[in-house]
């Protein structure tokens, strides 16, 4: 049994730096590539690429990415774990194994975590008496039963613990949380027990730091950001986790970033609650119990860590159609940059009144003035002002009334107030609004299921 | 003496549903002393005037010397329902930073 392995991150979000994985495994040792593909919104968008095409479903940059770095990850016994099986794990394994089929490797096995896709079952756990009540409103789910686009339980790291038992090289989830992709390996390799909740945390904060990808070597970094050197060539994480629970993060040497204190501090606090409660399927961890200590060379060792065990429930994210939504966008350049949006904007909803469309909501923003921080942006004197980009957003349940909207944009031009630019890409359409439902389900009715497919 | 958030601390900020979480971090104890002293819940709420819509809570990190706030009621809806140009709330830990405090 080892003492210490080295876990890499390799993806913060779909959509991430599409060499990071790459460079992961060939810049340094490693011994597991983690990779976390799925956001909140992820899995609405892949169970509609699955409901068109039986085959998809998954985060399609996988097999790509594999035809890259399997054969490295193979020679070197590098283990892969993601999530980015979305909706079709399954679907996802297969093209993997496609691919190594053409790479011509003899000998690979994927396990593939399955049993959090509850869409089908939503009948069947209404009648047992859960109604997945929406954490946030204490609404039934009833309500929008016939709406629901995905559902899926959040798993942690125990399936994936599962998979590694039986010697696979890879493991492909659906809606398994971030932490435990990385919280997995060192259940594995060090023989933790479930039931120690403190290494359990441990784990579970080395996987909350490495989630996000570089957003703890440097990116995003809002303190001294102009400090960090040589973004361009980022180092994604790493987590060196000792076996009595110590993680020492850290990234490649010859990477650009930084890994501190104040970086690791940073994505410590994103996208938590009450620190006490970081509530996950396999323990409850107390991020105020965390001791960080800045080794220097982008070393920083996590320690200390306390937590209690879990509660007797999943977390489970649904997510329901809710209308339409549509934004589009005008520049208006100096003199009197934001005078003449606003001009823009009062002409625009004076149109969508006459015409007796129905919104939902209306919303106006002027880029370069207040989009971001609203009534916070200080006052400026127009003269100042070079060029403001008015950005209007409508939502309704009623198609007509967001297809029509998209309509009114460009006649603003000829319309209009003057100096006005940057109208490209033809008329906006109505995209779905995929509205959010959270809810807990309890675990007794869901059960994970490990599959091996083996090449 | 009026002291610029943006001086003495930094932080991250982001989504949970219609929630935006704020983290702030002090660069020293010092600095966390004045945070956790002037920075708070009310505070914080007045600062938001017309973006935080719902309660603001406030959590204590003294290891890292940090605060957590969750501005509830904040984002537009929040996720793809939200038409805010940041509907995830990226922007808001620099939002709260813009703050000057009288200590």
């Amino acid at each position: 049994m080892r003492n210490k392995i080295r876990i890499a991150s390799g993806q913060g979000f779909w959509g991430d730096l599409i060499d990071a994985p790459f460079y992961q495994v060939t810049k340094g040792e490693v011994d597991y590539l983690v990779m976390d593909y799925l956001a909140e919104v992820t899995m609405s968008i892949l169970q509609k690429q699955k409901n068109k095409n039986p085959k998809l479903g998954y985060a399609k940059d996988i097999p790509e990415l594999m035809k890259r770095i399997l054969p490295i990850c193979v020679e070197k016994n590098i283990k892969i774990i993601t999530n980015g099986g979305g909706v079709n794990p399954i679907a996802c394994a297969e093209a993997v194994m496609e691919v190594a089929r053409e790479l011509k490797i003899k000998k690979l096995k994927i396990a593939v975590v399955l049993g959090d896709d509850i869409k089908d079952r939503i009948d069947e756990i209404i009648s047992s008496g859960c109604e997945l009540n929406n954490m946030e409103t204490g609404e039934s789910i009833i309500n929008v039963k016939d709406k629901i686009l995905s559902a899926n339980v959040y798993f942690g790291a125990i399936p994936i613990v599962d998979g590694l038992k039986q010697d696979a090289n890879i493991v492909i989830t659906g809606r398994t949380t971030d932490t435990g992709l990385t919280l997995a390996p060192m259940i594995y390799e060090f023989g933790w027990e479930k039931e120690n909740y403190n290494l359990m945390s441990a784990g579970t904060i080395a996987g909350h730091i490495l989630e996000c990808g570089a957003q703890s070597s440097g990116g995003n970094f809002l303190g001294d950001w102009q400090s960090i050197p040589n973004m361009a060539e980022i180092g994604f994480p790493i987590a060196e986790a000792f076996s009595y629970g110590e993680v020492i993060i850290t990234k490649h040497k010859n990477t650009g970033g930084k890994v501190s204190f104040e970086t690791v501090a940073e994505q410590l606090v994103y996208e938590i609650g009450d620190p006490k409660s970081y509530i996950t399927p396999d323990c409850i961890a107390d991020f105020s119990s965390i001791k960080l200590e800045d080794l220097g060379n982008d070393r920083v060792k996590v320690f200390n860590v306390k937590g209690s065990g879990p509660t007797d429930f999943y977390k489970v994210s649904c997510s329901y159609a809710d209308g339409f939504s549509s934004s589009s966008t005008l520049t208006y350049s100096w003199p009197q940059a934001l005078t003449k949006a606003k001009a823009a904007d009062k002409i625009l909803r004076r149109r969508l009144e006459n015409l007796k469309l129905q919104f939902d909501e209306i919303r106006s923003e002027y880029i370069g003035f207040n989009s971001c921080h609203g009534p916070l942006s200080k006052e400026i004197d127009e003269e100042d002002l070079n060029e403001i980009m008015l950005r209007v957003a409508v939502r309704s349940h009623d198609y007509y009334s967001v297809e029509r909207f998209g309509k009114e944009i460009a006649p603003l031009i000829l319309t209009g107030p003057p100096s006005v630019t940057g109208f490209a890409g033809g008329r906006p359409k109505p995209s779905e609004v995929v509205a959010y439902w959270p809810a807990l389900i309890p675990k007794k009715l869901v059960k994970p299921v490990v599959k091996i497919i083996e090449l | 003496m009026k002291i610029k958030l943006l001086d003495i601390a930094h932080g991250r900020s982001g989504d949970k549903g219609d929630a935006s979480n704020i983290g702030i971090i002090a660069y020293d104890d010092n600095g966390f002393e004045i945070i956790k002293r002037y920075l708070t819940e009310e505070k914080v709420k007045k600062h938001f005037e017309g973006i935080c819509l719902g309660k603001v809570e406030r959590f204590e990190l003294p290891n890292i010397r940090a605060l957590n706030f969750v501005l509830h009621d904040t984002l537009g809806g929040g996720g793809t329902v939200s038409l805010k140009h940041d509907a995830q709330g990226k922007t808001l830990a620099a939002a709260l930073l813009r703050m000057e405090i009288e200590i």
